[in-house]
């Protein structure tokens, strides 16, 4: 062609007419699902405690292990993917979002085998998830000590 | 150099363009979809459509080589050519190491030659297709591509359960296959009943720079403009030449920069532009954000609805022009740019 931009020129260009979600309508969005999420986890664990007298760190495990079960199951049936094209990070950041990450992994590679397929592949999403984790909570674990000791 | 030499050469005009001689036909043409290519605007002119996303196999990748398979069936069954008569297949996916096309073609036993052009492979197949008819290599050849949305999404981004938001500028894998049947023509025998690819303008790899593989459309433009200008050039023709001219997958936001890119060049082709994944979903209804992508989306909109336009006399002459990002998933995480490329296919009915 005669005429070329370059390609700063280009990319700056690109950015100007490429359509953009709308942060406000996803903050909404995020804020709703979000909060529905947690407030599901919070009646659970109310019931756990008012209903069946657990006690609390009891209570809060049941909560956990029944947000991860429903997600798991809303995975299996294609159901959390349009929660989270609405919910965005209202629908990612909770528990939630980590068994879905997990849960979707394994589906996929299922035909590639139990090892190869679902072994190696089922962190492939949440594997850097644990992993910082992990570096992180050793982090605050050793200041934690270091304050102690003073 | 006797005449007959002297017009062979003389096939090569300009810089990147070869007018045929005897300018194949394409003899049969051939589109397998899926389900959500069904329910959009262009449905009533596949010839199958599948709505097992894995087309009755066990994976997405098996999926699509059924998909290939029968639409490669189909071409030749609807031709009524013996399959011994077919000499080569120029075929391509999107799949690493090409296993769509690999299992899908290995049952014909036909000698193949596997392409990779990314999405513009459609126009790579057809391009080789033609030049090796019109060469006399061979009466009759196949040109098949195809794309799967489960296959792709899994290949260059996450599995088809994670959620996650898809930004507006990023486009919805076809998932499709298109065969073609093209023939060789001779004065005697022109074949005139039938479309015919008149020139071909092979493009280069052109790379502006842009790194976001959610935003396809901005790094294929560029190469689509560089090949259709170039088109334009060596044939000496304004953009009204053509009916259509057709773009693959640029989608919405990539149709917009191609527009602007060739004004800059002094050629509107705002009229006659239309771009096969724009056309192939209803984004209102499908949510499918910018648009159709894959080697299956200009394909099965060739096999399917262009070709059908030529047939019918509504259309004379149209420029297809697949396009075509090149990442890999390693490519991409290393940090390098999306280069693209297109190539540029003249069909038109002779009178």
């Amino acid at each position: 062609m005669k005429v070329k931009q370059n390609d700063q020129e280009y990319n700056r260009y690109v950015e100007a007419i490429t359509p953009k979600h709308s942060c406000f309508k996803n903050c909404l969005h995020a804020f709703l699902v979000g909060g529905c999420i947690c407030l599901l986890g919070q009646v659970i664990f109310n019931v756990c405690t008012t209903q069946f007298h657990y006690e609390e760190a009891d209570a809060m495990s049941v909560c956990s292990i029944l947000l991860v079960f429903l997600s798991v199951l809303l995975t299996g049936l294609n159901l959390y993917k349009p929660l989270a094209k609405y919910g965005g990070a209202g629908a990612l950041v909770p528990i939630t979002g980590f068994a879905n990450s997990v849960a979707a992994p394994t589906i996929e590679y299922k035909k590639e085998g139990e090892v190869f397929g679902k072994g190696v592949k089922v962190f492939t999403i949440a594997g850097p998830v644990i992993l910082f984790g992990v570096v992180v909570s050793f982090v605050a674990g050793f200041i934690y000590w270091i304050f102690k000791l003073l | 150099m006797n005449q007959n030499e002297q017009e062979k050469t003389n096939q090569a005009v300009g810089k990147q363009t070869i007018r045929f001689a005897c300018p194949p036909a394409i003899l049969s043409r051939a589109s397998i979809v899926g389900d959500m290519e069904g329910q959009g605007p262009l449905a009533s002119y596949f010839d199958q459509i599948e709505p097992d996303p894995a087309f009755g196999m066990d994976s997405w990748e098996e999926g699509e080589s059924e998909m290939v398979r029968r639409a490669v069936q189909t071409a030749i069954t609807k031709s009524g050519i013996a399959k011994e008569n077919i000499r080569y297949i120029f075929g391509g996916d999107l799949l690493g190491q090409l296993i769509g096309s690999t299992f899908g073609l290995k049952d014909f036993q036909i000698p193949i030659f596997g392409l990779y052009g990314a999405c513009s492979t459609c126009g790579e197949a057809l391009s080789l297709a033609a030049m090796t008819v019109n060469a006399g290599y061979a009466s009759h050849v196949i040109a098949v591509t195809s794309s799967h949305f489960g296959g792709a999404e899994k290949q260059f981004r996450f599995p088809l359960e994670y959620g996650n938001q898809r930004p507006l500028s990023s486009t919805w894998t076809v998932t499709g296959s298109g065969a073609f049947l093209v023939s060789a023509t001779s004065p005697d025998q022109p074949m005139k009943e039938y479309p015919r690819i008149t020139s071909v303008t092979t493009g280069k790899i052109v790379d502006y720079g842009v790194r976001d593989n959610m935003n396809m459309g901005a790094c294929m433009a560029p190469a689509a403009a560089d090949v259709i200008y170039q088109c334009l050039e060596d044939l000496a023709v304004k953009p009204s030449h053509f009916d259509k001219i057709i773009t693959g997958d640029l989608g919405k936001v990539g149709s917009e920069i191609l527009i602007k890119l060739l004004r800059d060049n002094d050629y509107d082709i705002e009229k006659q532009h239309m771009d096969c994944g724009v056309c192939i979903f209803d984004n209102e209804e499908q949510d499918t954000h910018s648009g159709g992508s894959g080697c299956g989306c200009a394909a099965v909109t060739l096999a399917g609805y262009i070709l059908h336009q030529l047939e019918s006399n509504e259309w004379k002459r149209v420029l297809f022009v697949p396009t075509g990002a090149l990442l890999s998933t390693v490519s991409f995480n290393e940090g390098q740019t999306i280069p693209g490329v297109a190539h540029a296919v003249v069909i038109e009915h002779i009178e």
